[in-house]
């Protein structure tokens, strides 16, 4: 085994320990915090892979704010877990079964026989100057242009759609518009009025309090 | 006696040797933290029209050890509701990648830690995991004003960071490259080739998402004194406290450092001419680094605080927008004749 051998495991067994705290932690925001740091170990494996655009882009985009604004949601919740898992037992016998099955599925496909480490072939070892970002931009730019285009148009579409069916306007609410108040200038709110100080003749007690400005 | 140290320690030696450097990276940065605290003190006074701290050591030069030594005295108080262990990760995730970040700062031609090809993606992933300390701090306070605060300071730090990422995407544009050291280069040949000059609209909305980023003034909400006492931190005392107040600190100088690289040519001197290029380059990146450093405490001692929405509106309905036309603009300019004023 040489170092990087070792670094694999110590993540591997670090991702592991985290998926599983995923779903066994009572708490729901210290299973979100363990999916972060799935997430981060996750990132960790893939730089061994040499897959360090991917490896970044996922702590950037799942770390970052995905996991944030998650957070944000589960905190906020007071969420009772005892209660979420009172139908644990009567649900056990048919749930058991369904989640076997799918077990058996997914190591029959994953097993060794398919995606065994014999079964790929090594990466080829890059020359000294490749960059593993400008390789992957220029894939995506040239090779597989439409088929990205259409995932961001589709992302498109998707975003315009969350924010058009939560995006509602009370009719009763009192609310501001920032963009209006940060427009305000001291015209718009001041009126100077000048007012004399010498207001000892009584004859100019009439122009006294006049707006001059 | 580096050959020496090979000899005797064998294997061992490049991990020796990259704990080395990262001490002569991080310790120097501490130092910077502390004494930048110092001179956000005098600068701002001096703007007060008052003399600042002055009674520790000549021109209270000691101050900040003095500070240091005192909270690291105190006790560090754990509020009996709160969740132990995430309590104590707070401090530490607010401070870890804020350090981390600075493996992939080129100093200087050569003088850098990990040159590694996405090194701005990598800054970006680093300062966008450092919420993770507001938060869970926040959180684990099991306190209103503490988790208010660190909502507040999420949501900023997430809506500013998509327009600080969106200044850079111009900023590797121009430079064709991802790799600091590479976008530095590509500014070599004085003042005017520095990027700030094409790229002047996104220098100034990096430089502001960088203020809203580390919750400095006028964007601190976070820790609004007058609403929410000291928002995420106000149970943390002693040692926990002054780790939060490091991260903080060596967050600025990072985003600084950012936009001296980014945006006013790193290493590069002033002018490629004689006077100017005899400084060392790393000199030349902490006088760039020590003038924007300035701003920011220009920038508290001037602004009133804004209100939070408006910090909102600000991120999402003028920054983005501005640094979405301007990579157009850029994009676009790119591919006429003029292209050789984005290089």
């Amino acid at each position: 085994m040489n170092f990087n051998d070792y670094v694999f495991y110590v993540l591997a067994a670090i991702l592991l320990f985290a998926g599983l705290r995923v779903i066994t932690s009572r708490n729901p925001v210290l299973a979100a915090l363990h999916l972060v740091l799935a997430f981060f170990t996750a990132a960790g494996i893939w730089l061994l892979l040499e897959a360090e655009f991917l490896a970044i882009a996922l702590v950037l985009v799942y770390v970052g704010a995905v996991m944030v604004l998650f957070l944000f949601v589960v905190m906020m919740l007071d969420i009772n877990l005892d209660k979420l898992r009172e139908g644990f037992w009567e649900a056990l016998p048919i749930a058991l079964p369904v989640g076997i099955l799918m077990t058996l599925e997914m190591v029959m496909i994953l097993g060794s026989k398919h995606f065994g480490v014999d079964r790929v072939a090594a990466p080829p070892p890059h020359p000294a100057g490749y960059s593993n970002t400008a390789e992957l931009g220029r894939q995506l730019y040239t090779d597989y242009l439409l088929p990205f285009e259409l995932a961001s148009v589709v992302l498109l579409v998707a975003i315009v759609a969350a924010i058009a069916l939560t995006l509602r306007d009370r009719k009763d609410s009192k609310f501001i518009d920032p963009a209006e108040q940060v427009k305000v200038k001291r015209a718009d709110r001041i009126r100077m009025v000048s007012m004399p100080a010498d207001v000892e003749i009584p004859a100019a007690a009439e122009t006294e309090g006049k707006d001059k400005a | 006696m580096i050959a020496f140290m090979q000899n005797l320690l064998g294997p061992a030696w490049p991990v020796v040797w990259t704990l080395i450097k990262i001490i002569a990276i991080v310790a120097p940065i501490m130092g910077a933290v502390a004494y930048l605290t110092l001179a956000e003190r005098k600068v701002i006074g001096f703007m007060q029209v008052r003399i600042g701290p002055n009674r520790v050591g000549y021109f209270g030069l000691l101050q900040p050890i003095a500070d240091g030594l005192k909270l690291l005295m105190k006790e560090i108080i754990i509020p009996s509701a709160a969740n132990k262990t995430l309590f104590l990760l707070g401090p530490v995730l607010a401070i870890a990648p804020a350090l981390a970040a600075w493996a992939v700062v080129p100093f200087d031609v050569d003088m850098i830690l990990a040159d590694i090809d996405a090194g701005l993606l990598y800054i970006l992933a680093m300062t966008s995991v450092a919420v993770y300390g507001v938060i869970i701090a926040g959180w684990a306070s099991n306190s209103k004003y503490a988790f208010l605060g660190s909502l507040r300071s999420a949501a900023q730090i997430v809506s500013y960071e998509i327009a600080m990422g969106f200044a850079l995407v111009g900023v590797l544009m121009c430079a064709g490259s991802l790799n600091l050291g590479k976008i530095v280069v590509a500014q070599a040949g004085g003042f005017w080739q520095w990027y700030w000059l094409p790229l002047f609209p996104l220098f100034i909305v990096y430089f502001i998402s960088a203020v809203a980023e580390t919750n400095r003034a006028p964007f601190d909400v976070a820790e609004g004194e007058s609403e929410i006492v000291a928002g995420f931190h106000v149970e943390y005392s002693g040692m926990a406290f002054a780790v939060f107040f490091l991260a903080e600190y060596a967050n600025m100088i990072l985003v600084c450092m950012l936009a001296a690289i980014m945006f006013l040519g790193g290493w590069q001197p002033l002018l490629d001419v004689a006077p100017f290029n005899m400084i060392p380059g790393f000199l030349w990146l902490i006088i760039k680094v020590a003038f924007l450093l300035f701003f920011f405490l220009w920038f508290r001692a001037t602004f009133p605080r804004y209100r939070y929405d408006q910090i909102m509106r600000l991120g999402w309905k003028v920054f983005i927008p501005i640094t979405l036309v301007w990579i157009i603009v850029v994009g676009g300019l790119m591919q006429t004749p003029l292209a050789y004023l984005f290089h």
